[in-house]
């Protein structure tokens, strides 16, 4: 079993504009990212338990081979910004998914 | 064969900085552009709805110096997109004041095209009653008073104002809100270039260094765009583009990085490659850019309040285990004490709980050995919001919870006073798109600097 941060080298999550947050997970090399993504374990499913959020709440999960990268598409619960929110960025959001793993 | 095209890129930002060294490494390479884009709605809905620039005017001033001296005097055009950040009028005037002043203290004297990019909001409202008005991706529809209550509405220009007024012979070029990658792709777009991989290169030099590695906003990067394919060039030592950094960056504040849209095309990055050339620099090739119907995207933000806020902290474990509970609690005493007069929303920011993530956070049980507490009070007027903050904190610090032990207060401030006014708040109000004529829209304002 291993660590995310075992097979990737960057996991950040950012706005993409105001309403949208996404996350970036960027593996080591192509070897682990074919790993990753042949083995179905980076699924919407376990990245919305991961964020103890409805499956509908994980708009898109893109592989992009030329950085090695999956991104996965949130919308931002609060308008950045807006009333009530805490990360006006949404720099500091990519938590929960330092806790996740895989059997590659 | 067309001839390379250089394109300077000083710093993601203008304001950001830039070493001069890596200024001038990039000024020996004999530049055909000097660009940059100052904008970004990252910072929030503030600055665009108050018409302030986010970045600080001494630097600001200090990075379009050395752009502005030393293109002027080699004769290499100087453009300048989202002026002042946000774009909208107050920010273009911002940004052209100090442009001037620079000019008259280093003796310059040269053309200077200004390009608006504010929106006419009888446009806007006949536009939203056609049907033509369309919501990008989680935005709610349109209305009219969100169009009224925003105090500037700007669009993303493309390149086209940026190339009548590179024909037109500006030496500077200075936008208001500009589609990111519109200041450096409109020179060599008119010099016969191809549209797709200048469009990327741009997306890629707006954040300047941030693509190299490692990255950093404040340095510079040069792109030099070919016949057919464009690389990307470091300029300072300390660092280098790769294959995965810039191929990295295309990611970056995109939901498909494969796709990005912008004002009349969508930016098809499919076929695209990423090599490494052996020197630090890396070539890409096989962007295109479709065209699409001619949209741009709106932005505006609206004023929906006031904001006082008090900072605190506890290091009481009594307190920490019970805080949600003393919360709910101080919440509903200040209700009662207030009874009708309690317009307010409040608030409260726990860090060391879930003061980062919100309700996002998952780990729901966890806390710290100490609390952060943030108390956040939004009214309609600044003196409602400085009375709710004044008694939610007063409440707060001498509410008598069960098991209480530390009887003489229940926060530490760091501050005296221990209340600040934040002043007009703002939320985003319009984030849509709508068709224009690129032909006509957004003329420009030629004048004689110095």
């Amino acid at each position: 079993m291993k660590n995310i941060l075992d097979i990737a080298r960057v996991v950040r999550s950012k706005n993409s504009g105001p309403y949208e947050l996404v996350l970036d997970v960027m593996l080591k090399d192509r070897a682990l990212f074919d790993a990753l993504r042949a083995s179905g374990q980076f699924s919407p499913e376990r990245v919305a338990k991961a964020y103890g959020v409805g499956l509908d709440e994980i708009r898109n999960i893109v592989w992009f081979e030329p950085a090695n990268a999956v991104k996965v598409v949130m919308p931002r619960r609060i308008v950045s910004g807006a009333p009530g929110d805490s990360d006006v960025y949404g720099a500091q959001q990519h938590a929960p998914l330092l806790g996740m793993t895989f059997d590659l | 064969m067309k001839p390379e095209f250089k394109i300077l890129s000083p710093t993601a930002i203008l304001g950001y900085g830039f070493p001069e060294a890596s200024f001038l490494r990039g000024m020996a390479e004999k530049p055909d552009l000097i660009a940059v884009d100052g904008g970004s709605t990252d910072p929030g809905p503030y600055y665009l709805g108050a018409g302030k620039a986010f970045t600080d005017r001494t630097g600001v001033k200090r990075d379009l110096r050395y752009m502005i001296t030393h293109g002027v005097k080699a004769g290499i055009p100087v453009v300048v997109g989202t002026a002042g950040g946000s774009g909208a009028a107050p920010h273009l005037e911002w940004c052209r004041e100090i442009i001037l002043e620079i000019a008259k203290e280093e003796k310059l004297s040269f053309k200077m095209a200004v390009i608006p990019t504010d929106v006419d909001k009888a446009t806007i409202h006949a536009a939203l009653d056609a049907g033509d008005i369309e919501p990008l991706d989680l935005v709610p529809p349109l209305t009219h008073e969100a169009i009224d209550a925003s105090p500037y509405i700007v669009a993303q220009a493309g390149v086209e104002p940026f190339i009548r007024a590179l024909e037109a012979g500006a030496q500077v070029v200075l936008a208001g809100r500009g589609y990111d990658p519109a200041c450096f792709a409109a020179l060599p777009i008119m010099k016969g270039y191809d549209e797709g991989l200048a469009l990327h290169c741009g997306k890629i030099l707006e954040c300047a260094a941030i693509a190299a590695s490692p990255g950093s906003g404040s340095d510079c990067a040069m792109g030099i765009l070919r016949e057919d394919s464009f690389v990307l060039k470091a300029l300072s030592d300390d660092r280098k583009f790769t294959a995965e950094s810039a191929a990295a960056h295309t990611l970056y504040e995109k939901s498909d990085p494969y796709h990005l849209p912008g004002p009349g095309g969508i930016l098809d990055l499919t076929e695209c490659t990423f090599t490494e050339l052996g020197d630090g620099t890396v070539e890409v090739r096989g962007s295109k850019h479709v065209h699409t119907p001619y949209k741009v995207k709106l932005e505006g933000s609206a004023p929906v309040g006031f904001r006082t806020i008090s900072i605190a902290g506890t290091r009481d474990p009594i307190m920490i285990s019970t805080i949600d509970s003393i919360i709910d609690a101080v919440k509903a005493r200040v209700g009662v004490i207030l009874g009708n007069e309690a317009k307010a929303q409040v608030f409260f920011h726990i860090y060391g709980k879930n003061g980062v993530m919100g309700g996002l956070e998952p780990l729901k049980g966890a806390t710290a050995h100490e609390l952060g507490i943030v108390i956040e009070v939004l009214a309609d007027t600044q003196e409602q919001a400085n009375t709710v903050c004044s008694l939610t904190r007063s409440t707060l610090l001498h509410y008598g919870y069960p098991g209480r032990v530390a009887t003489a207060g229940n926060l530490a401030f760091p501050f005296s006073p221990s209340d600040v006014q934040a002043g007009t708040v703002y939320e985003f109000a319009l984030y849509h798109l709508m068709p224009i004529d690129p032909a006509t829209a957004f003329p420009f304002r030629m004048e004689q600097v110095g």
